[in-house]
């Protein structure tokens, strides 16, 4: 189960064109994993420190030690494998890719089994059963029982996850994707969702730690399981051997134990057999998927074009408030400019959707126009400054010579002249925003890149996904670009 | 003010840094005169004809003009109703045009009685037209100023002061900007609004000029006018040093 990732946008699409390659070269390494493991005496395993307490975590007393029980089972195993266990931090939404691509040996973070996964990687015997809660506001308690009675409404939960393919699979749910735990809860607070489901893990030290929530029902269950390469036989029956044995002399009891995470459930996986590996095909990508694209892309067009619409007119003001207000209003247009370019645009929309949750409850696809409008208002105010300083100052005072007012020479006069010149600038900023918007996945809006991502995990692909997302991208942008050299040909005066 | 005068100059001072650009100048403009400024380069010239409509303020002395008073000290911001009456009825044709270049001719000429005087848009068009055929232009309305020779685009410019009708017309070297085979298209056109009755006061060293349409020249050197009078009496028998350097007759 992941926690917190970091939004992945382009990476993805290069990381799908790097691991179709490297999956390529290492289809024809032999089955050698387990002697590497011994020759370079350590275990190396995967798995995301941000996913926090009590998986794998920086420990708070000292940030350069990995505690959690999954650090403590990873150790374990790598004890009666004879060698040293060695963490690889990687973001948990790439573990899969990581590990195809030989980044580390095993993957040990929260992975469920599910029948997608398996269809790609192997697993070993589970080393931990939970189950799937729908967490809720007290004031629904009383008529929240079950996913079936939230139709109609938004769903919290993580993306990638077995909570998501359960919600997925319920009828009639607007389905609302997070990228870490702290915030579908931070929410559901709000009332911006109306349940979260998560496991159950994480549903207990992250949502039901806050007053004004409540469990509501168990919804589904299911099993964390150690992942690694299937041509890795040996390797994998080792570690699975390992494992058989840490729970029949009860080392992984006790480590469960030590992390609060013991239950009557874990009894039981003792006892069950082995998942056998039976191979499942993907779907893979089919014209079914084309309208959902297509629709992605259609909102990351609205959500880039009200953005800009915004930024344009911000940043106009501000380059007004700059050029002809007031000491006060000059410094806070040039303090303003000067912290939203020089902070993350992802950091602002963070702050803006979560960090004002308290006093300002934004709906997430009006804080994703608004957070990326505010950023790239900014930009635009730099713009619409250069602009007005290429309009010579006779412009001016030809039109104030003819008796015009300083607001009617300065909008009839000097603002088309400088705004001519801010143009291709701006257009090229389109460009760029139409790119950005893909942060705001970090913000649960789906769009492009998010909508690819979904699809990538849905197929067991990211080279298809990828490649379709890019192409939408270009042919979003290319038009754009041509208009920007357009204009910039054309910067020669136009008729009015 | 004078009786008559549409320009009563007193006392007037200028001060750029520690440099005087101008050091009391008076004089007087009536209805219907021409009056032509002649002088070296850092005379002083431009800087008087903008302290005329307070494009460039001044520091001491009186500017009385088309009904107003302007004085020391007037802040744009301030001061705006009183700058723009004054400016509204007094035109400025500047050396380097100042055309709008996003407007055609015709817009250019349109712009101010439309949006400054309210005229109706179809009655500032005809107005600007009749005034284009005026300055010989009345096929180019549709033309952007860059595809204009600087002839023809001072020509506009003149047209575009002439639409707010103004009670005099300051114009600063209009003919220093353009290559010599244009000068003279420019020139007739303002020897026709001399002979028109339109009051000017022109900033030029086009001395031939100034002999054949002025009424009276003022020689300033110095910042100071160092000799005026009908262009017979100042260029004909020059009194001062300055003028005759001006006429190369030293």
């Amino acid at each position: 189960m992941s926690r917190c990732r970091s939004p992945i946008g382009r990476r993805a699409v290069i990381f799908a064109l790097i691991s179709m390659v490297l999956a390529a070269a290492g289809a024809c390494r032999a089955d050698d994993a387990l002697e590497r493991v011994h020759a370079r005496g350590t275990l190396r395993w995967g798995g995301d420190i941000q996913g926090g307490e009590p998986y794998a975590f920086q420990d708070p007393h000292d940030a350069s030690r990995l505690i959690g029980f999954e650090v403590e089972i990873a150790d374990a195993l790598a004890r009666r494998l004879g060698v040293r266990a060695e963490f690889v931090q990687n973001d948990w939404q790439m573990l899969i890719p990581a590990l195809e691509r030989g980044d580390f040996d095993v993957i040990l973070n929260g992975l469920e089994v599910t029948p997608a996964r398996r269809a790609r990687v192997a697993f070993t015997r589970p080393y931990y059963a939970f189950t799937e809660t729908l967490v809720v506001r007290r004031d629904d308690a009383d008529t929240v029982h079950g996913l079936a009675d939230l139709r109609g409404r938004r769903v919290g939960t993580l993306g990638n996850s077995l909570a998501f393919d359960l919600v997925s699979a319920a009828p009639e749910l607007e389905v609302v994707l997070y990228e870490g735990v702290e915030e579908p809860y931070i929410d559901l607070e709000q009332g911006r969702l109306a349940g979260v489901v998560l496991d159950h893990i994480i549903a207990d030290r992250y949502g039901l730690v806050r007053p004004g929530l409540h469990a509501a029902a168990t919804v589904g269950d299911g099993v964390y399981a150690i992942a690694g390469r299937r041509d890795d036989l040996a390797l994998m029956r080792a570690v699975d051997d390992s494992l058989a044995a840490m729970m029949r002399d009860a080392e992984l009891r006790a480590i469960l134990t030590r992390w609060h995470l013991w239950d009557e459930r874990q009894t039981a996986l003792a006892q069950a057999e082995q998942p056998t590996s039976a191979p499942v095909t993907g779907a893979g990508l089919t014209l079914a998927h084309l309208p959902i694209f297509a629709r992605a892309a259609g909102f990351t067009v609205v959500i880039s074009a009200l953005a800009m619409a915004l930024a344009v007119a911000g940043g106009l003001l501000l380059s007004l408030a700059r050029r002809y207000g007031g000491a006060p209003l000059r410094l806070s247009a040039s303090a303003y400019v000067e912290v939203f370019r020089g902070t993350p645009v992802l950091l602002q929309l963070y702050v803006l959707y979560y960090g004002l949750a308290p006093i300002l409850t934004l709906p997430a696809f009006a804080a994703a126009v608004i957070g990326l409008g505010m950023n790239y208002a900014a930009y635009e105010a730099e713009l619409y400054r250069a602009g007005l300083d290429a309009v010579p100052i006779g412009q001016a005072e030809a039109a104030l010579a003819l008796g015009m007012s300083r607001g009617l020479a300065l909008r009839r006069i000097v603002l088309p002249q400088a705004l001519r010149v801010a143009l291709p600038g701006i257009a090229n900023d389109f460009i760029a925003l139409l790119k950005d918007s893909s942060l705001v996945s970090a913000i649960t809006v789906v769009e492009l890149t998010k909508q690819m991502t979904i699809t990538a995990v849905d197929v067991r692909g990211w080279l298809v996904p990828g490649l379709l997302c890019a192409a939408l991208y270009l042919a979003l942008s290319y038009p754009l670009s041509r208009l920007a050299r357009r204009l910039e040909r054309r910067l020669a005066p136009v008729p009015a | 003010m004078s009786v008559g005068a549409v320009v009563t100059v007193r006392a007037l001072r200028t001060r750029r840094g520690q440099t005087e650009v101008l050091r009391g100048i008076d004089f007087d403009v009536a209805r219907g005169e021409v009056v032509a400024v002649i002088g070296p380069s850092g005379s002083g010239k431009t800087t008087l004809l903008r302290g005329l409509n307070y494009l460039t303020p001044f520091t001491a002395g009186e500017v009385d003009i088309a009904g107003h008073r302007l004085r020391p000290g007037l802040s744009e911001r301030a001061d705006a109703a009183l700058l723009r009456a004054v400016r509204t009825r007094v035109g400025m044709v500047f050396q380097s045009f100042h055309l709008f270049p996003h407007l055609t001719a015709l817009g250019n000429v349109t712009e101010a009685p439309y949006r400054v005087l309210g005229l109706e848009a179809g009655q500032a068009r005809a107005r600007a037209q009749a005034l284009l055929q005026r300055v010989g232009l009345g096929s180019y309305a549709g033309a952007l100023p860059h595809t204009l020779s600087g002839g023809q685009q001072q020509r506009v410019a003149i047209a575009r002061s002439l639409a707010m009708e103004p009670v005099v017309l300051l114009l600063d070297e209009p003919t220093s900007a353009l290559d010599p085979r244009l000068v003279g298209e420019v020139l007739n056109v303002v020897a026709d609004l001399a002979a028109a009755g339109q009051t000017m006061l022109i900033v030029t060293h086009e001395i031939a000029f100034a002999r054949r349409v002025a009424h009276r020249v003022l020689v300033l050197a110095g910042g100071q006018i160092v000799d005026s009078g009908t262009p017979a009496d100042v260029l004909d028998h020059p009194r001062t040093a300055a003028t005759r350097a001006l006429l190369g007759k030293e």
